[in-house]
């Protein structure tokens, strides 16, 4: 028999591998080669203009986007190849935060907890789903919202539960899409430290879409600029802050209207 | 000569539609079957459904008689009322108005509700939850609305023909029992099986039909609205169709 390795269990092996990615829509091409190796415990972000194909390029690692051209390999598998029962094992291990949090509206909260639990009960190893959903709801502080609907809910509410479904599968690696947009400073605050602790807890890689640099500044091990389609500028947000590009400093400098 | 733009995105549009209707039998009879949603989808689609096709049926059924007694009484032929209401009732007006009334309520909820989770991320994000939102959301609606609607059919049928009881009662001395007497010996099996048959197809129609073009939508609140009224637009033609289609092939099955 084959004897195989689990990747998780090399540090040096990274978690998400994007090479030479290409993605068109009709005459459209918004991604022309694109590149990112994700390690361990590592928090990317990912800076780029509305409609660079950030969110294209995140959906393309769970198999939402088809690829026109490259390579996207999660956890050593390479998703356009995989086969539908495969492709869901990989995605109960990548949580992914929606922009509009994506709860379900005709479901009470811990119904919306309970989704991907009952879709994976591998993952419950023997606990009680109420405890576990429990659990998750006491991680971002709304335990008291269970039987809510999402109407009722604020906007930083239903980020933190849809933080609270993503968690309850205990994923390795997170993709957070414009994590604190359209929320208040003192909310988006809350959701970063929320990003902070669940790294610390579950010891995850993650990927961020994000156009907060507040969010970018204090998140971040590595920061790639996505420009034109393909890394325009990758380094630690201090040595971008410093880049005297002009499009990369875009992102750095305080509004100026005159 | 060049293809009209207006009749090349028609044959697109019935192309996607085949399409999409060509998947749901793909995974229509395959598991994992979701039978929780589908019996909500059943509850939603007919209980809720219920009150207002059976009003519609007894309106139907009332106006029907009204209508058409004075004619009758004419030509002196007031006996074959209930024969007449009955073959008419049960072969076209019952399915036809319950079809066209769930078209305008369920394939607009439909349309609305599908929309709606597109736009708002919810069936990316079921996807990525590891369910296959096509069979969670597609396949339990089609099959709720294809079971749902010869039983709506069936109460639209018993309760129009109570509404038209009720005036030939009121109008003559004809006892309930007399009455539905007259109409069950005047109904065949030519009369029944295929009223029922297309019923199915109609269910069909409206559940596939709004969920293509929930599913389908483009983003944006626009498209959601697009999707709830062509949805029942689509569906009301379509149903026309099936009907007619149904009445030929009946034709030469039962000779009506």
């Amino acid at each position: 028999m084959m004897k195989t390795t689990n990747p998780l269990k090399e540090e040096n092996v990274p978690l998400v591998e994007i090479n030479n990615l290409k993605k068109s829509f009709g005459s459209n091409q918004v991604l022309k080669g694109f590149n990112l190796k994700l390690y361990p415990n590592e928090n990317v972000v990912i800076l780029g203009k509305s409609g660079s194909g950030k969110s294209v390029l995140i959906k393309c690692l769970v198999g939402l986007n088809d690829i026109d051209e490259g390579e996207v390999k999660v956890i050593g598998r390479s998703i356009p190849d995989m086969e539908r029962d495969e492709l869901d094992i990989i995605r109960s291990e990548v949580g992914f935060l929606f922009q509009g949090s994506a709860l379900y509206d005709s479901m009470t909260v811990r119904e919306n907890l309970l989704f991907p639990l009952r879709r994976h009960p591998e993952r419950m190893k023997g606990q009680n789903e109420d405890e576990l959903v429990l659990s998750a709801l006491r991680s971002v502080g709304l335990e008291h919202t269970l039987e809510l609907m999402p109407a009722e809910l604020s906007g930083g509410m239903k980020r933190r539960i849809a933080l609270a479904r993503m968690l309850i599968l205990k994923p390795k690696i997170i993709l957070y899409d414009e994590p604190t947009s359209g929320l208040d400073p003192i909310t988006s605050n809350e959701i970063i430290k929320l990003m902070f602790s669940i790294q610390k807890e579950l010891n995850t890689a993650s990927l961020i879409i994000t156009h907060d640099m507040d969010c970018a500044r204090v998140i971040s091990s590595r920061i790639i600029v996505l420009q034109d389609g393909i890394n325009y500028a990758e380094g630690t947000y201090d040595d971008l802050s410093r880049s005297e590009d002009p499009k990369v400093k875009a992102f750095f400098k305080e509004i100026q209207i005159f | 000569m060049e293809f009209p733009k207006s009749l090349y995105d028609f044959f697109e549009e019935v192309g996607e539609l085949s399409r999409f209707a060509g998947r749901f039998f793909q995974v229509a009879f395959s598991r994992p079957f979701e039978s929780k949603e589908l019996i909500k989808q059943c509850y939603i689609i007919g209980y809720k459904s219920l009150f207002l096709v059976a009003v519609t049926g007894f309106i139907m059924g009332l106006v029907l008689t009204l209508q058409v007694r004075p004619t009758m009484v004419e030509f002196g032929a007031v006996a074959y009322m209930p024969r007449m209401i009955g073959i008419s009732m049960v072969r076209e007006i019952g399915p036809m108005i319950t079809a066209l009334i769930c078209a305008g309520k369920i394939g607009s909820s439909i349309g609305a509700e599908l929309g709606s989770m597109k736009v708002t991320e919810q069936i990316d994000a079921m996807e990525v939850s590891g369910t296959n939102p096509f069979k969670y959301l597609v396949v339990t609606r089609v099959w709720a609305a294809i079971l749902m609607l010869p039983l709506l059919t069936f109460v639209a049928d018993a309760v129009g023909l109570f509404g038209s009881y009720l005036i030939e009662s009121s109008k003559g001395s004809v006892s309930f029992y007399q009455y539905y007497n007259y109409v069950f010996s005047s109904l065949v099996f030519g009369d029944i099986i295929p009223a029922t048959l297309k019923t199915f197809f109609f269910g069909f129609a409206i559940g596939i039909v709004g969920c293509y073009k929930g599913y389908t939508s483009n983003k944006g609140t626009e498209g959601v609205g697009k999707a709830a009224n062509s949805a029942v637009v689509t569906a009301s033609l379509l149903l026309f169709i099936i009907d007619f289609i149904a009445v030929m092939v009946a034709d030469i099955f039962w000779e009506i």
